[in-house]
C-alpha cells in the first residue's frame, strides 16, 4: 500500500509525534506492513522538481494512490482562493491539490485535529479561512463535500488529536492495509473507534480523586481537575491514559487538564482553557452520558465521604498521605 | 553568458513549506528569493483573547519547536506581570527545553541533512555507499538508529510534561508536575541510554571528547562516527566554502536558570561581541504580503495583504537588527557563547559546515548540561508558584529554539491580549528582501551557489538551505 503524505496548513506536529512510534520504531511498522511512502514531505529524498514529477504522474492516473494523507488544515483564504497556502514550486493552492488529489485515492486520511476539523488553524478569527478536509468544526462538508467518498467508499478518515499519537496514525494505516477498516469503524465524526471509544478519562491517575471530587485548586496539585482547572477527560475522546504517550505519559498524569485536543472546534472552549466554567458554582459541562441530577447527587454524597488522604492529596504536588494499610486479624 | 530562471518547490525536509526561486547566470546562483508561502495568523488569532491562551495555541505554532514557542509564551506572559518562574521549575522547564532541542539537533543531522549525500549523483564519491548504508531516507541505518534513540529520550518529556509536542506543562509560575526522586532516576537512566547512542554511533567517542574541541580543525578533522562520516563528505564536497552566512550572529540566550543562561545571549558583529539589545529590531514589510509599516514587534502588526501585491513575495516579514540581517541558530549561539572551536570558525565565515558543526557541537555540550540538571532537581521543591495574567501590562520573552533566537511580545489590556507579535528563528534566516533592497540572509547565502546544467534542483542550494534547519511553520507563523 503506497501512502503519499502532504502537509497542508498546519504546524508539522503529527508527524513529528508519528516520528515518536516505537517497539517496533515507525519506519519498521509500516515497512513491515508493506506500507512505502510515494513521498513525505518531512522524509522523503525528494525535493522540487522530483515531487512535481510525481504529482503530475499521480493526475495522470499514471500511479495509483492508495492512500493520501492530510495533515494540516485546508486554508480557503484570501477571499476563497485558498493563496494562504500555494504548494510550493507548483503555483496551485493546496485547497485545489487537495481537490484534485483525494478523488483519485482508494482512502483518504486527515491526521490531526488540524486536518480533520479545523483545529487551532482555525481558531479566534480563523484569519486564514481554515476549514477542515471534509468537516469544518462539527459540520460536515470541508474542502471535500459531506457526500465525499474516497474510492473504497469510506468518507474521509479523521485521525484527530492534537498532535496525534503515533499509534493512532500507525494502526489507522495498519488497519487499512489490512483492508480491515470500515465504515462502522469510525464514529460519527469519522474517528477510528479503536481510539475513540475510549474517554481520556478512562484510567486516568487522578481517577480515585474524581471519585471522591477531591479536586485540585491550581496547576500542578494532584486532585482531580476537572471542578475547577478545566480538565474535559471525562468528555474528551482517546485512549490517552490506557496507551500512554511518549514513554507513558499524558497531559493529566503531567498535571494540566485535558482539553479534548480530539474534537472538533476544542481550539475556542469559549473559556479559558485552565478554568472550569461555572454556574451557580457548579461545572457547566459534566460527564455526556451521566444524568445531571444523578451526578450531582453522587457528586455531593461522594464529596461528603472524601477521606481526608485524598482531600489532603488532592491539594498537594505529592502525596503527604498514603494508604493506609490494614492488618490481618489472626 | 547563460541566464535561466529556476522554481524550486515542493522543498521538502525544511519541516514546513518553503519556496525559492533562483536566478542563474554561467552555472552560479546570481540572485535568489524565499518564499514562505503558508500564512496561518496567529498574531490575529490571539487578539482579544485572554492571556493565559497563549500557552494553549502558541506551541501549535509548530510542531517541531512547540517547547520554544511555549516558554517564549511562559516567559513573555512572566516578564508582564513582572514574575520569575519557581527556581525549580526553570530548571525543570530548561530540561524540557533542552530536550526538544537536543532530539531537533538530531532529527535535523539523520534525516533533514544527511539523506541528500546518499543521492545517485554522488555515487562517484569513495563515501557514497557508506553514506547509502547510513543516511537513505527512511531506510539507511543511522535513520533508524536516530528515531529510536529519539522516542526514548522523549521519554523524559512524556514524564515530565505528559506528552510530546503540544505539551502544557510549562508554565510562567514553573511546571505543572513536581518530578518525584523515582521521577529524578528514572530521567538520568533515560539521559544514560542517550549519552550511550551518542558515544556509539553519533560520535564514536565520550561526547565530552567532541564538546572540549578547540579549533576548526579539531572539528572538520574528527574522524569516528557519522559525525566522523559527515566532516569526510564535507570536506570532499566543500561544504566550508559554501552559502557564507552575514557574518553577525544573534543569540537570546538559551535556558534561563536563576540569572543566567546556561547559553550566553548578546550579539557578534565584525569580530565584537557585545550585549543583546533588542530595541533595534524592526520588521520590514517592503517585500511581504503584509499591510502596514516597519515596526518594532512590540508595536507591530499582523495583517495580511489579501491582493498579494506584485512587488512582494513571501508573507514572511523581513527583520532587521539596526538595519541589518543577521544570522541566528546553533552555530550563532555556540559563537556568542564563546565556544573556542566555534570562534574559530567564525573567523572565516558561517558556511553550511560550520552550522552544522555548531549543532553537533551542541548535541555534545547539551547532553552535558542535561545530566547536570537531572541530578540538580530536589524533589522536595516546590515547582510552580502561582501566577496570574495582569489585567494590563507588556511583555518580552526571549528564549533559543533550536533554530536560534525566537521571541514573544505581548501587550496585554483589560485583561485580553491587546497585542501578540512573534519573531521565529527562520523569520530571521529566511526573510525576504527590505525596503533597501538587502536580500535575507539565505537569499544572500544562495549567491554563487553552482548549478550543474542539467540541475533543476540544485544540489549545492539544497545544502545551504537545509545546513540553516529552516522551520517554515514558524517562519510566518
Amino acid at each position: 500500500m503506497n501512502v503519499l503524505w502532504l502537509q497542508s496548513a498546519g504546524c508539522g506536529g503529527c508527524t513529528m509525534s508519528l516520528l515518536c512510534a516505537e517497539a517496533p520504531n515507525v519506519f519498521d511498522t509500516l515497512h513491515g506492513a508493506g506500507i512505502t511512502f510515494l513521498w513525505h514531505p518531512s522524509l522523503s529524498v525528494e525535493t522540487g522538481d522530483e515531487v512535481r514529477a510525481l504529482l503530475a504522474r499521480i493526475e495522470a492516473l499514471e500511479v495509483p494512490l492508495d492512500v493520501l494523507c492530510i495533515e494540516g488544515s485546508i486554508l480557503t483564504g484570501p477571499k476563497g482562493t485558498g493563496k494562504f497556502q500555494m504548494l510550493s514550486g507548483t503555483g496551485r493552492s493546496i485547497l485545489d491539490w487537495v481537490r484534485s488529489l483525494a478523488p483519485l485515492a482508494q482512502n483518504v486520511v486527515a491526521v490531526g485535529t488540524c486536518a480533520t476539523y479545523g483545529g487551532v488553524t482555525s481558531a479566534g478569527s480563523n484569519p486564514a479561512g481554515a476549514i477542515g478536509v471534509q468537516y469544518d468544526g462539527y459540520e460536515p462538508g470541508g474542502a471535500l463535500p459531506e457526500d465525499f467518498r474516497a474510492r473504497s467508499g469510506l468518507p474521509v478518515i479523521n485521525v484527530a488529536g492534537c498532535p496525534t499519537h503515533p499509534d493512532w496514525v500507525t494502526e489507522t494505516l495498519l488497519l487499512l492495509a489490512s483492508d480491515a477498516l470500515e465504515a462502522r469503524s469510525l464514529d460519527q465524526v469519522g474517528r477510528p473507534l479503536f481510539y475513540a471509544e475510549n474517554l481520556v478519562h478512562h484510567a486516568c491517575p487522578k481517577n480515585e480523586f474524581y471519585e471522591f471530587k477531591a479536586s485540585a485548586e491550581k496547576l500542578s496539585q494532584l486532585g482531580c481537575m476537572m471542578e475547577h482547572l478545566g480538565c474535559i477527560g471525562t468528555q474528551a475522546v482517546g485512549d490517552c491514559n490506557i496507551r500512554g504517550w511518549n514513554g507513558g505519559g499524558s497531559c493529566t498524569k503531567a498535571g494540566y487538564p485535558c482539553i479534548n485536543c480530539t474534537a472538533p472546534e476544542f481550539e475556542e472552549p469559549n473559556h479559558s482553557f485552565i478554568e472550569t466554567p461555572k454556574f451557580a458554582g457548579i461545572p457547566v459541562g459534566l460527564p455526556s452520558d451521566m444524568p445531571k441530577a444523578w451526578f450531582m447527587a453522587l457528586a455531593s454524597l461522594s464529596k461528603a465521604a472524601t477521606p481526608t488522604r485524598l482531600a489532603e492529596n488532592a491539594v498537594a504536588d505529592r502525596i503527604k498521605i498514603a494508604p493506609k494499610i490494614g492488618h490481618r486479624k489472626k | 553568458m547563460t541566464k535561466r530562471k529556476l522554481l524550486i518547490g515542493p522543498f521538502n525536509r525544511v519541516e514546513g513549506d518553503l519556496e525559492i526561486r533562483l536566478e542563474v547566470e554561467d552555472g552560479h546562483v546570481a540572485a535568489a528569493f524565499t518564499n514562505s508561502p503558508m500564512f496561518r495568523g496567529f498574531e490575529a488569532m490571539l487578539q482579544g483573547k485572554g492571556p493565559m491562551d497563549a500557552l494553549t495555541l502558541t506551541p501549535r505554532i509548530c510542531g517541531i519547536c512547540s517547547i520554544s514557542q511555549s516558554a517564549a509564551a511562559a516567559a513573555a506572559l512572566g516578564a508582564a506581570a513582572g514574575v520569575s518562574p519557581a527556581p525549580q521549575g526553570a530548571l525543570v522547564t530548561a530540561l524540557l527545553h533542552g530536550i526538544e532541542n537536543l532530539s531537533d539537533h538530531l532529527t535535523h543531522f539523520n534525516l533533514f541533512f544527511c539523506a541528500d549525500f546518499a543521492r545517485p549523483a554522488y555515487r562517484d564519491r569513495t563515501w557514497h555507499e557508506r553514506a547509502v548504508a547510513r543516511f537513505t531516507a527512511m531506510e539507511g541505518s543511522a535513520t533508524r538508529e536516530c528515531i529510536e534513540a529519539r522516542a526514548q529520550l522523549l521519554h523524559i518529556v512524556g514524564l515530565l510534561g505528559g506528552k510530546w509536542p503540544h505539551t502544557l506543562a510549562i508554565q510562567p509560575g514553573g511546571v505543572t508536575r513536581a518530578p518525584s526522586l523515582r521521577d529524578k532516576m528514572r530521567i538520568l537512566a533515560s539521559l544514560t541510554a542517550f549519552r550511550r547512542y551518542l558515544e556509539r554511533v553519533m560520535f564514536g567517542a565520550p561526547v565530552e571528547a567532541f564538546a572540549s574541541l578547540s579549533s576548526a580543525e579539531a572539528v572538520t578533522g574528527w574522524d569516528t562516527g557519522d559525525v566522523g562520516l559527515f566532516m569526510e563528505i564535507a570536506a570532499d564536497l566543500n561544504l566550508g566554502h559554501m552559502g557564507d552566512g552575514p557574518g553577525r550572529y544573534m543569540s537570546f540566550g538559551a535556558y534561563p536558570i536563576g540569572e543566567t543562561r546556561a547559553f550566553a545571549a548578546g550579539i557578534w558583529d565584525a569580530g565584537t561581541l557585545r550585549p543583546l539589545e533588542t530595541s533595534g529590531i524592526r520588521e520590514d514589510l517592503s517585500h511581504a504580503w503584509m499591510l502596514g509599516k516597519s515596526a518594532h514587534p512590540a508595536k507591530g502588526t499582523t495583517i495580511p495583504d489579501e491582493d498579494m501585491r506584485e512587488e512582494a513575495y513571501s508573507w514572511c516579514k523581513a527583520p532587521r537588527l539596526d538595519g541589518q540581517t543577521i544570522e541566528t541558530g546553533a552555530f550563532a549561539r555556540q559563537v556568542i557563547d564563546a565556544h573556542p572551536a566555534a570562534l574559530d570558525m567564525a573567523q572565516k565565515a558561517s558556511t553550511v559546515l560550520s552550522r552544522v558543526a555548531g549543532r553537533l557541537l551542541e548535541i555534545a555540550r547539551t547532553q552535558i548540561m542535561l545530566e547536570d540538571w537531572a541530578k540538580a532537581i530536589q524533589p522536595d521543591a516546590h515547582f510552580i508558584d502561582n501566577f496570574d495574567a495582569p489585567h494590563s501590562g507588556t511583555g518580552e520573552g526571549l528564549v533559543e529554539a533550536a533554530r536560534g533566537a525566537l521571541g514573544h511580545w505581548i501587550d496585554i489590556q483589560d485583561g485580553r491580549i491587546e497585542s501578540y507579535q512573534i519573531i521565529a528563528p527562520t523569520t530571521w534566516n529566511f526573510s525576504p528582501r527590505d525596503a533597501n533592497g538587502l536580500p535575507g540572509p539565505v537569499e544572500a547565502a544562495l549567491v554563487g551557489a553552482p548549478v550543474g546544467e542539467q540541475e533543476n534542483t540544485p544540489l549545492s542550494v539544497q545544502h545551504i538551505v537545509r545546513s540553516f534547519d529552516p522551520c517554515m511553520v514558524c517562519t510566518v507563523h
